[in-house]
């Protein structure tokens, strides 16, 4: 432990820590717009200076030493930063009145407790083209200030390398690979940059007025589904806690919005099982060889392994995901027993994610039903400006349920929205199907928590089955890594059964979800760890109460099969609710 | 990507050696006098470094030039002298009559106009060198006829 003083208050803390880290501990908050507790320091922004021993530092990425004092606020550090703020002010737009950003923002906060109200200093501000052409999040260069978490997370995180720096000085900028557009990068569209972006110049790719119009057509009829991490998040929004579960309320508010149908992705997740299991059973008990199966629901992941992984493509599960189940089901099965035209009816999803927008439209399967299948997909943030627009009041909503037949869960669908959670359900239900009886032991305590893989084994009939999660997409090359190296040397294949989520912490963290905004804390800081815990707490403690925790025992599910389906993995099973991967270049040109 | 193709030859090259982007991407604008996006991806995937980092090094450095240059380099000496005796409005003068920026080359790929600092004549002052030939005492006036003069010798060698 080393021992310093910040403003006078002894503190210890472990050796490595930073000032800024260390000055929390008593309850000082250094300003800093580009340094998130996910990424390393990018010594960006240079708001957070203090003095150490008489001179000015960043206390980003300044470790914290034996006997240091430190200022964090005198009269010249204060004047400082406030140039600083106003520097970065004077590259901004300052639009913030038309930003989607607004309310939200981490700069316009730190404008604001600074108290700037007016700028000496003539604006340097460029106008870039927006980058909207992966129609699922939007790159708007005029508003970045270059902090660098979008970078640092996209390469360094994700692994992905598709956002880049491009030129240097003034005229920096964030862009795909010299400047091209990002829908022609390897972006896989987790929206993870949108998430740690403090500004508005990373968002979702808006589409609420799309849903409006549909919404005030009286000739269409609007099908809703919401996924398991919106539930859990949308709290944030209207001054709920971390974590709190409002499914109830979220159903209240579609309807007050006038969607005529409340569905739940939680079915289709629970559907994702049965098929996912059988696929799983069908590998392990007919073709060992197609093992391991890698979990197919997470479009970024999807879109990943087309571009990066494509040697693993017989590994990977056909099944669509719950959100495109639910479509299919939609415009199909639904449509009949209700003697619907389905060319008059629209389906909306609302997920924690932004490349579900880009799922929607990957290839023509997304079209099983003859239409496209879900018509928009919008991220939790844009319903929470739906509700906010209309001027429902959420606190006060009462409780309903969702509309069958595509709205019934179980706790195993529930668990979907976060890491370990599919691998979760998709065991209780393999396990039930070659063995015939029920898993007793039916949590996973070594598939939980935030360890970027996390491995388990489950005794199926005397084989062990051994299992890995992967969570954040920088962490999946571990697990193919050791596969491809089993393969190469004619050893033993790791695992049978792999879940990926591109997004740390898995839905619950996704790139649409809330920006942080903790009640009575002024401080929108993004997402953290301590966050995605208590989100999928959430989901994990109803899994914990539900009634039906095997989603094989979906009552819906077993008549959905009687009445349209058959068998899972039959004949209509593949025709609407499987799909096809291709191998694919991470640059279209 | 074609095995003997220049930019696979120099990631072969300087593949096992770390930190050595820059050199590669030195060799590739030595050839070509410039790094075309095909011979980045090409080291991208020959040395296993992101395009997205090369980029990033490309845009850094003022030196590689991502286009191709126009076939006359046009170099407008803005040092202090010849800033001092004017040379600012001969480089007015190229951008009008040419169309572009400073670092840029006509879309006919006909010309390249270029600042530098200082090309060792100052007497001369104010100077500009196309392709090694050099114009003392110029005056805006006297851009048109050095345009022209380009534009036949460049047709003539066609």
């Amino acid at each position: 432990m080393v021992n310093l003083k910040i403003d006078n208050f002894e503190v210890d803390v472990p050796a490595g820590t930073s000032i800024l880290e260390a000055a929390r501990k008593v309850q000082i908050d250094i300003p800093t717009l580009c340094k998130h507790p996910d990424v390393d320091p990018t010594a960006g922004c240079g708001m957070c200076i203090v003095k150490v021993n008489g001179r000015i530092m960043r206390s980003c990425c300044t470790p914290v030493a034996e006997g240091m004092e430190v200022i964090t606020g005198d009269a010249e550090i204060m004047d400082v930063r406030r140039t600083v703020l106003e520097l970065i002010l004077s590259n901004h737009p300052n639009e913030c009145l038309t930003c989607i950003r607004s309310g939200h923002c981490e700069l316009q906060d730190m404008a604001n407790s600074f108290g700037i109200q007016h700028s000496n200093l003539p604006s340097l501000n460029k106008k870039y083209d927006k980058d909207d052409s992966t129609k699922a999040i939007v790159l708007d260069a005029s508003k970045c200030i270059v902090c660098g978490r979008c970078v640092e997370v996209c390469q360094n995180q994700q692994n992905v390398w598709a956002l880049s720096y491009l030129n240097r000085g003034l005229a920096t900028r964030i862009t795909a690979a010299g400047g091209i557009p990002l829908a022609d990068s390897p972006c896989i569209k987790c929206g993870q940059c949108s998430a740690h972006c403090p500004t508005g110049a990373i968002v979702e790719y808006d589409e609420t007025q799309k849903v409006w119009d549909m919404l005030r057509d009286p000739d269409i009829i609007t099908v809703v589904q919401i996924a398991p991490a919106v539930r859990v998040a949308i709290g944030e929004e209207f001054g709920y806690d971390f974590g709190e579960n409002l499914t109830g309320k979220t159903y209240a508010a579609l309807r007050r919005l006038g969607f005529n149908k409340v569905f739940d992705t939680n079915f289709g997740a629970d559907l994702t099982i049965i098929e996912e299991a059988t696929e799983f059973v069908n590998r392990f008990t007919k073709n060992p060889e197609s093992l391991p199966m890698f979990t197919s629901c997470c479009p970024a992941w999807v879109d990943m392994l087309e571009k990066y992984h494509h040697d693993m493509i017989p590994h990977f599960s056909t099944c669509k995901s719950p959100q495109s189940m639910v479509g299919a089901l939609a415009k199909t099965y639904y449509a009949e027993k209700m003697g619907l035209n389905p060319a008059k009816i629209r389906v909306i999803s609302v997920m924690p994610c932004t490349a579900k927008k880009w799922e929607i439209v990957r290839s023509k399967d997304m079209s099983s039903s003859g239409y496209q299948d879900v018509d928009v997909s919008l991220t939790t943030r844009e319903l929470c400006r739906m509700i906010k627009q209309a001027g429902i009041d959420f606190r006060r909503l009462p409780d309903e349920e969702a509309d069958s037949p595509l709205g019934e869960y179980t706790g195993a669908g529930t668990i979907f929205g976060t890491t370990g959670g599919v691998m979760t359900a998709a065991l209780r239900t393999a396990y039930y199907y070659i063995t015939g009886k029920e898993l007793k032991e039916i949590t996973f305590k070594a598939l939980e928590g935030l360890e970027g893989v996390k491995e388990a084994e489950v005794d199926i009939n005397g084989t062990k089955v051994r299992v890995a999660v992967a969570h954040g997409a920088g962490n999946v090359e571990t697990v193919i890594d050791r596969i491809r190296a089993a393969k190469e040397n004619g050893g033993e294949i790791p695992y049978h059964f792999i879940e990926v989520m591109a997004c740390r912490g898995g839905c619950v963290s996704g790139g649409g979800q809330p920006r942080v905004m903790m009640s009575g804390q002024s401080k929108p800081r993004g997402i953290t760890d301590d966050i995605r815990k208590k989100r999928a707490e959430g989901l994990l403690k109803e899994d914990l109460e539900a009634k039906e925790r095997f989603s094989h025992h979906n009552e819906s599910i077993k008549r959905l099969y009687q009445e349209y389906l058959g068998e899972a993995g039959g004949h209509r099973s593949h025709e609407l609710l499987h799909t096809h991967y291709a191998a694919r270049d991470k640059y279209s040109k | 990507m074609a095995e003997d193709s220049v930019a696979s030859q120099v990631a072969a090259k300087w593949r096992k050696k770390r930190g050595s982007l820059i050199m590669a991407l030195h060799e590739i604008q030595g050839v070509k006098g410039y790094v075309p996006w095909e011979d980045a991806k090409d080291i991208a995937e020959g040395m296993g470094i992101p395009l997205a980092r090369i980029y990033e090094v490309l845009t850094f450095y003022n030196f590689f030039k991502l286009d191709a240059p126009g076939k006359a380099v046009i170099s407008v000496c803005t040092g202090t002298a010849c800033y001092l005796k004017g040379n600012d409005k001969v480089l007015e003068e190229f951008k009008k009559e040419l169309g572009i920026k400073e670092g840029e080359s006509t879309a006919d790929k006909m010309f390249h106009l270029q600042c530098v600092r200082c090309v060792g004549c100052c007497g001369l002052a104010p100077v500009c060198v196309v392709n090694g030939k050099t114009y003392g005492r110029v005056t805006p006036t006297d851009v048109r006829g050095i345009l022209e003069e380009w534009k036949n010798k460049l047709s003539e060698e066609e």
